[in-house]
């Protein structure tokens, strides 16, 4: 019996995008995530929040597949992330596996993280090219299109070295788009950015959550940003989730004292 | 007595210098070419993530460099008497320098900043794109005056290649001196030409090293 029409007739609604059971992360002696559970459903664009050390960015390099869990799964679309299914067993997933599910997410990093050998655009067109598949040309023209929608147009030829931060991060953002994915992942995208350039990065990220349905996981200090840009908001401490809302409600009327502590020290 | 230097035999020495130069040159060019890519080669199978790969390169790695290289040119030429002396002296010569190249380009790997490696990851980039496209030009464009420093050593040390009885400069110019019964004229001049050939490639490198610097 093949398993995707037994989940087709077992699971009516579809499947989160992204689900979290039992999610166990330590370093050394330290427990970061401790039996973590939560979801997000398609086109959910969520915030985390939480002091640092919470364990917030541990869970998208969990997703990236950048750390690796000591325990529970991690399901993208109803598929394990971490374990492939081998017959009825749950095995842990070849590095090949892990590669094809991790096409369905991409990242921004808080230090751009471009490649500096490469100009702009070979940066935005090398992983459509040789990992998707895509031919030159078009790779090219959506590379054209997405630094037009950062607002980069006549930067395509440049070098990494020879953009502001600010461009850096958009470049970044282009190239993270490029490859289509139906999750991104935004870790602390502002934290390394003078503050007056923080806005035109933002204004770019809303566009795109406004415009596309793509499935945002969201970690940053920017309260403001949260509230406009995410539906929800989960409350993180202690590698738990202390609370979660919209952020409306979680921002003007937070119920959990710590949730309180912690957003009277950052507003 | 004999005079110290004669420079009708300077003269004479000249021609047959620059043959034995020839034999230096292409030792060290194809030796240089030999060790760039085994010395990558042995840098990337140390990371790998196989200890079977891993453990038997480090050893032979080790034990290369803990060796001197006139006992491995020796030991090459008597185990492989079917193969011709400069062939052995290319390859000892290479396989000996690629584990010290090896080491450079680690240092070099080692200095790509973890976020590429992730951004890759990010990518879904597989292994190959990842260090032919990503880490590799970084790592190697940080290498290359070490690298070159390593090809004028070699090259001072293809002389050695006279114990496997290859007629480079330095042998031509003793083989010159013994048909003369004067040694002095051919032995200054090898060493010049060593200098003339080397100092600028040193400067080359100094160069580089400023250029390439961030």
């Amino acid at each position: 019996m093949p398993t995707k029409s037994a989940a087709r007739t077992t699971a009516v609604p579809e499947p989160p995008r992204i689900q979290f059971e039992g999610v166990v992360k330590k370093f050394g002696l330290n427990t970061v995530l401790d039996g973590l559970d939560f979801s997000v459903a398609r086109g959910d664009r969520v915030t985390l929040i939480g002091p640092s050390g919470s364990g917030k960015t541990t869970i998208l390099r969990l997703l990236m597949t950048l750390e690796e869990a000591n325990g529970g799964l991690i399901s993208i679309d109803g598929e394990p992330f971490t374990h492939e299914r081998k017959g009825k067993r749950l095995v842990a997933a070849s590095e090949k596996y892990k590669r094809r599910m991790r096409t369905k997410i991409g990242m921004v990093f808080q230090q751009f993280n471009l490649f500096p050998n490469m100009t702009v655009r070979e940066n935005i067109t090398e992983a459509p090219q040789h990992v998707l598949g895509q031919s030159k040309d078009v790779a090219n023209m959506r590379a054209t299109e997405l630094l037009a929608q950062v607002g980069l147009e006549g930067k395509a030829d440049a070098h990494p070295s020879q953009l502001s931060g600010g461009q850096q991060q958009r470049v970044a953002i282009a190239r993270a788009l490029a490859m289509e994915p139906k999750i991104l992942l935004l870790d602390e995208v502002t934290s390394s950015l003078d503050p007056e350039i923080v806005a035109e990065v933002l204004a770019i990220l809303r566009d795109i959550a406004l415009s596309t349905d793509i499935t945002m996981l969201i970690v940053t200090h920017e309260m403001q940003f949260a509230r406009d840009v995410s539906n929800r908001v989960l409350m993180f401490d202690g590698g738990r989730i202390v609370e979660e809302d919209e952020p409306e409600a979680i921002f003007t009327n937070p119920r959990e004292k710590r949730t309180q502590d912690f957003l009277k020290a950052v507003l | 007595m004999t005079d110290l230097w004669s420079w009708d035999r300077a003269f004479q020495a000249v021609p047959v210098l620059l043959e034995g130069f020839q034999i230096t040159l292409l030792a060290t060019a194809l030796g240089m070419v030999v060790a760039a890519i085994l010395g990558l080669a042995i840098a990337i199978s140390r990371r790998s993530q196989f200890r079977i790969i891993r453990w038997p390169v480090g050893a032979m790695n080790e034990f290369i460099r803990q060796t001197p290289l006139v006992v491995q040119l020796v030991f090459a030429y008597y185990l492989f008497t079917s193969i011709s002396p400069l062939q052995i002296g290319i390859t000892v010569i290479g396989i000996h320098y690629a584990t010290y190249m090896s080491e450079v380009y680690r240092a070099g790997i080692d200095g790509v900043a973890p976020g590429q490696w992730e951004a890759t990851r990010a990518l879904s980039m597989g292994p190959v794109r990842t260090w032919r496209a990503v880490i590799l030009p970084q790592a190697i464009r940080s290498t290359l005056p070490a690298l070159g420093n390593y090809a004028v050593s070699m090259f001072k040390e293809t002389p050695f290649l006279f114990a496997i009885s290859v007629v480079e400069m330095v042998t031509a110019a003793q083989q010159f001196g013994a048909q003369h019964f004067q040694y002095i004229e051919a032995i200054t001049l090898a060493g010049l030409i060593f200098l003339i050939a080397s100092y600028p490639t040193s400067l080359l490198i100094r160069k580089l090293e400023t250029r390439l610097a961030y």
